[in-house]
């Protein structure tokens, strides 16, 4: 039995993060990670994949980046490179290929079993991913045996894919990737579209993202938001990281050929996808919050004296859609060889044995800090600000939590010896 | 057919059929475009007018204008001054699916001696609340029962009423998507 005052569940930039901020405040912890640092980036993502945020955004505590080129887009072996410098620069105490199997309280603190021995612990930070499981409804059972289906993590590159028309299932950042990846591979691409959040890659002349951190829409605290837990399911932004920092939209899909239809309802026993009759609204909602978060962008730039150095303001033209788009498709008879859902992702709290889960099996939580005593949360959509689940957003989370756990832990009983 | 019909139960069959043969004809006729106008009262409560429609092609009036009130129950504090707007589209269908059954069984020369229906849609409204957004808004499922007395064996009636949702309007409607276009101002 090993002894540790915190077990950090998790080896990517949240739980190194929190590592660095524990190691700032003296306290001993290890990092228990089942593969390697970065392993959802080495092994859960596709090909071409490049970051949604600039690389001056990427910044961790005492740590960003110095390269020739800030306002590029880090590949994926860059993001990798990136993640796996940060651990060795802390020196973080990880534990590699040690597959947390079971957390539960032992009474005196909690116990954290793993497949390479077991852990007691007074405090537990669950910094384990909010991707572990790609979502796939129910109704995927009927997909006919002659398609085949992937997912945003499972999709590697259009080789994978087999000639024909394919239906992507989502259109967030990772569906309109994928779709766009697979149209110019030659191959006739439907998208089904549900609620998107549309934004342009540069505005007046600055990434998005610069906008966003500057005017402070990426601080926007948890407690400080009208609703917090609609806030917590809004999508991800409808951005790619590309060389020539286009935008994509559906309208840039629509024009390279992608069928756009609305969100797909449901596929009945025989073989039919269902879409729903939203598309119009959908579209219209989301131009709606793109010209809403343009506004209060140009609203901060005149109050702050940013107007006379920026671009002139300007709106994109409205979604594109066709009068009647398709509201069925027999999967079989209209060539769809492929289905690839991209239609969002869930934790896996499989090994949590703690009363924190609610009836969805979320983590319940007050800002990352859970309801079991000594245990926290990292690296969650909008955990504790809007940019919590970037990679730029995990510092000053960990520095908040970092400080309560050390708090409670002087509060509590006396920490574990090894 | 008809003229040898001994039902009697209300629907002018012949005349219907006269109408598809003349429809088949002319398919421009067949165009219709149904309508509703919706005004706010206040709080959840509105007031529905029908009136006019296009069909046939040309405009048509109604002997009267249909008013109809939607509000929401006392439970959701409303005031409870006409059904829902769920509870519409459950009397659409159940009233869709019950001329249906008339007509069919005329055609078919079956006599009706009752004809009811109850019909009940389950809803978790945690949707439409916003508490959960993988729960849909709408009915997760309707059940109609039907109690029929007729001159007719049951296998028939059952045939009956299996038609009558093969032919229903709004049977489909709540059965397959529909784009929905709403515009402002």
């Amino acid at each position: 039995m090993n002894a540790v005052t915190t077990v950090i569940i998790g080896a990517g930039h949240a739980a190194l993060a929190m590592s660095r901020c524990l190691a700032g405040r003296g306290i001993d912890h290890v990092l228990l990670e089942r593969g390697e640092v970065a392993q959802s980036w080495r092994t859960e993502r596709w090909d071409s994949l490049r970051l949604l945020t600039p690389n001056w955004q990427s910044r961790l505590p005492g740590f960003s980046y110095t390269g020739n080129d800030p306002d590029g887009y880090r590949t994926l072996p860059e993001v990798v490179d990136f993640i796996a410098g940060y651990a060795k620069w802390i020196a973080a105490p990880v534990r590699t290929h040690t597959t947390v199997t079971a957390v539960r309280n032992d009474g005196a603190g909690y116990l954290v079993r793993t497949d390479r021995g077991d852990w007691r612990c007074r405090t537990v930070v669950i910094a384990a991913g909010a991707c572990n499981i790609a979502r796939v409804p129910a109704f995927a059972a009927h997909i006919p045996p002659s398609v085949a289906t992937l997912t945003a993590q499972s999709y590697r590159n259009s080789a994978q894919v087999a000639d024909g028309g394919v239906l992507v299932v989502g259109a967030s950042s990772s569906g309109t990737q994928i779709a766009q990846e697979l149209q110019r591979s030659g191959r006739q691409v439907t998208l089904a579209v549900g609620e998107h959040i549309r934004a342009p890659r540069v505005y007046r002349g600055k990434d998005l993202e610069w906008w966003m951190d500057a005017a402070g829409v990426l601080d926007e605290r948890y407690d400080q938001i009208d609703d917090i837990t609609r806030a917590r399911r809004v999508p991800s932004l409808q951005l790619a990281g590309t060389p020539d920092r286009s935008t994509l939209d559906l309208n840039a899909l629509s024009a390279i050929g992608v069928k756009l239809t609305g969100r797909l309802a449901g596929i009945t026993q025989d073989g039919k996808a269902q879409f729903s009759g939203s598309l119009r609204n959908m579209c219209a909602m989301s131009d709606l919050k793109m010209r809403r978060l343009l506004e209060l962008l140009d609203e901060w730039a005149r109050a702050n004296g940013v107007d006379g150095t920026v671009g002139p303001p300007d709106r994109l033209p409205p979604t594109r859609v066709e009068d009647a788009p398709a509201l069925g498709m027999d999967l079989v008879k209209s060539g769809i060889r492929t289905i690839v859902w991209a239609s969002g992702y869930r934790p896996d709290y499989s090994w949590l044995e703690l009363p924190v889960l609610d009836r969805k099996g979320y983590v319940t939580h007050d800002g990352g800090v859970v309801s079991a005593p000594g245990v926290y949360l990292m690296g969650m959509q909008f955990l504790r600000r809007r940019k919590s689940a970037l990679i730029d957003g995990a510092g000053d989370d960990a520095r908040d939590l970092s400080a309560h756990l050390a708090a409670y832990l002087d509060n509590a009983a006396p920490r574990l010896s090894a | 057919m008809a003229d040898s019909s001994t039902a009697k139960n209300g629907v002018n069959v012949q005349a219907l059929l006269d109408a598809r043969d003349a429809l088949t004809k002319a398919p421009a006729a067949a165009q219709f475009k149904w309508r509703a106008a919706c005004e706010w009262k206040n709080g959840t409560h509105s007031h529905s007018t029908v009136e006019s429609f296009y069909g046939l092609g040309a405009e048509q009036n109604r002997k009267t204008t249909f008013n109809f009130n939607a509000d929401h129950p006392e439970v959701f504090a409303s005031e409870d001054k006409g059904a829902t707007p769920v509870e519409f589209v459950l009397v659409g269908l159940a009233s869709c699916l019950t001329a249906g059954i008339a007509a069919v069984a005329q055609n078919r020369n079956i006599q009706l001696k009752s004809v009811t229906a109850t019909i009940e849609g389950d809803m978790d409204i945690a949707g439409i609340l916003g508490i959960d957004s993988e729960v849909r808004n709408g009915f997760k499922g309707i059940t109609v029962k039907y109690k029929i007395d007729a001159d007719a064996k049951p296998e028939d009636i059952e045939a009956l009423v299996a038609q009558s949702q093969k032919r229903s309007a709004v049977y489909d409607i709540v059965t397959n998507p529909t784009n929905v276009t709403v515009l402002v101002n």
